[in-house]
């Protein structure tokens, strides 16, 4: 298993060299000097000769992208124009932010997808089913950004039964934190719960005609176990795939959702430091996501491992 | 022919996918003739009217006609879609048929950019190329079509590894023409079917990303009237005119809605005909 992580591991490097390259790159295609381009409208000669220096702009690219790579795998992303903080520090700042709001969404997400998808593969031809495939459909067109307007319209305004915006701390007020949450949460999780549902019952329904399954029957085991014991586990395996997969989705979503409620996480932070040319700020962003997507990808493939005795990584 | 499928086969769903699609494209197309006043006609005593017989969709803060500005939106959002479609499409397929092709380092290095291109989110992907490029409705359409190109190019590419292999290619390199002749007309026309079904996933998730930069502010700029841009708006009105943000939403659920069931049907003719299996990109906004 360490072997098989290590291996991994270096599988990696280029898929995260050719991001820091296309990251790095960004700065050079904006037209005008890549120097202005990181200070912002309003500076000095004198810091523009600064970061000129810093960045090595009289030497080779090559050169640029070593001595830039360099900082970057130091910890340096660079200070953003508009506040003066450092990239790193922004990150730091919005990665919790963001993180409880796409852990409380995959939490919706699974609540819907789990019963959704085992009850429309238990009962295929029953109307619970058909209304699955329903919702599964339409939670699969409406977009985000309308779904999250529709929340607000129906339960921040009409209803007044939540809050349409802000943000609370988790570890601080949980309570209060999750009457913040249930609307953007749901907004976030509600595609992934539909994409969930449909894998969950493909799977499931492949396992249930599986022999072992038609062993556990004949041995007198009740429903319940048969399912929840014998066919679900198995069925969980392409499921985890879907699940780690859909990051991406949490990612992109979550830049409309958090524009939705006023969620000040990395989203928005992204959004803003586009609007505003703040490129230091996208470039660590972007670095940032790449780099939690690739992660994740490995971890998921590490579950398996875990899920699937049969699966061993030498 | 598809209709004549869609009845053989009586799939009602993607029949209604395509009286819709068709009927917004007639929309799309004459929107100057059919909506009923001028989309950016502005007309401060008429602001946030809720929808009436005059204006069916009501008016939002300038008081100009929602249901006007829906109709010219169709153009936006089809032009978008299909330029979108279109770029992914030139760019993409001579990738992957290049790639499968090739095999060796050409494919490996076109492979490995891909991969890059996918392990960033969509919209991730689309709002970077805007950061380059600078917001506005043909950025956005460029930055779209950037994002599908790893689609066309992966479902060309496998395609192209099991085509090459067969019988009647290796007969017609047997005869001995060039490899732009084997590639286009032998194997691409082998490989269109696939190609026709992703055509139509990806103007759907085109579309949906093309309202989502522009209710970001990325991508049509207003007062040019995005179903996108629109919902942007509606947005900060909700409380005066919860309308505002209702007809937009539901013409692009409705037109994504009808492109989805479109591909599926598709999906199922194809697969009745044994051809191969289109990968929809992921749709992430």
């Amino acid at each position: 298993m360490a072997r098989y992580v290590l291996f991994r591991l270096i599988q990696l490097l280029p898929v995260l060299l050719l991001a820091s390259v296309g990251v790095w790159l960004m700065i050079y295609l904006i037209p005008g000097d890549p120097a202005v381009a990181l200070l912002g409208p309003d500076v000095t000669p004198e810091q523009i000769q600064r970061t000129r220096a810093r960045m090595g702009l009289d030497r080779p690219l090559p050169v640029q992208y070593a001595l830039w790579l360099g900082r970057v795998v130091q910890g340096d992303l660079g200070v953003s124009y508009l506040n003066g903080l450092p990239v790193t520090t922004m990150l730091a700042q919005r990665i919790p932010v963001t993180l409880q709001l796409t852990v409380a969404s995959f939490v919706v997400a699974l609540a819907i997808a789990a019963p959704f998808g085992i009850a429309s593969a238990v009962r295929p031809r029953s109307w619970i089913a058909r209304g699955v495939t329903g919702y599964n459909a339409l939670a699969m067109a409406v977009p985000t950004f309308w779904l999250g307007i529709l929340l607000v319209l129906c339960f921040g305004l009409w209803l007044r039964w939540l809050p349409t915006s802000g943000f609370v701390p988790f570890w601080q007020e949980p309570g209060r934190a999750l009457r913040f949450l249930i609307l953007p949460a749901f907004t976030l999780g509600a595609y992934v719960s539909a994409v969930l549902a449909r894998f969950t019952r493909a799977a499931l329904l492949e396992t249930l005609y599986q022999d072992y399954v038609r062993t556990a029957r004949a041995k007198g085991l009740g429903e319940r176990p048969v399912i929840g014991v014998h066919a679900l586990r198995n069925a969980l395996i392409p499921v985890v795939t879907v699940v780690g997969l859909q990051f991406g989705a949490f990612m992109g979503g979550a830049v409309i959702t958090e524009a939705i409620f006023d969620y000040p996480g990395l989203g928005r932070m992204l959004l803003q430091a586009i609007l505003t040319r703040d490129y230091t700020v996208v470039q660590g962003t972007i670095l940032f996501v790449v780099l939690a997507f690739v992660v994740i990808n490995l971890l998921t493939d590490l579950a398996y491992a875990l899920l699937d005795p049969r699966i061993r990584y030498s | 022919m598809l209709p004549f499928s869609l009845v053989r086969g009586r799939d009602l769903a993607g029949l209604a996918a395509c009286c819709i699609l068709v009927g917004l494209a007639l929309i799309a197309l004459m929107a100057p003739w059919i909506s009923p006043q001028d989309p950016l006609a502005q007309n401060r005593t008429d602001q946030f009217l809720s929808p009436s017989l005059r204006h069916l969709f009501g008016t939002d803060e300038f008081g100009r006609d929602i249901l006007s500005r829906v109709i010219h939106g169709a153009r936006i959002s089809l032009v978008t879609g299909a330029v979108a479609v279109l770029i992914g499409a030139t760019v993409g397929v001579p990738l992957g048929l290049l790639g499968g092709f090739a095999g060796g380092l050409t494919d490996a290095a076109i492979m490995r950019v891909l991969d890059f291109l996918l392990a960033v989110p969509a919209i991730l992907l689309a709002m970077v190329i805007i950061a380059i490029l600078g917001p506005g409705s043909f950025n956005a359409m460029l930055a779209v079509g950037a994002v599908s190109v790893p689609s066309f190019a992966r479902l060309t590419r496998a395609s192209t590894l099991t085509l090459k292999e067969r019988e009647f290619v290796v007969a017609t390199r047997a005869l001995g023409v060039g490899p732009a002749y084997l590639m286009f007309r032998t194997i691409l026309l082998n490989a269109a079917t696939p190609i026709v079904v992703q055509i139509a996933v990806t103007g759907a998730v085109a579309m949906l990303l093309e309202a989502a930069l522009s209710f970001l502010g990325l991508g049509t700029q207003p007062p040019a009237p995005s179903w996108g841009s629109m919902l942007n708006a509606g947005r900060s009105f909700l409380y005066q005119a919860p309308w505002y943000g209702l007809f937009p939403g539901i013409v692009i659920t409705l037109s994504v809605l009808s492109l989805n069931a479109l591909a599926d049907a598709l999906q199922t003719v194809v697969d009745r005909s044994g051809a191969g299996r289109a990968a929809g990109p992921e749709r992430t906004a």
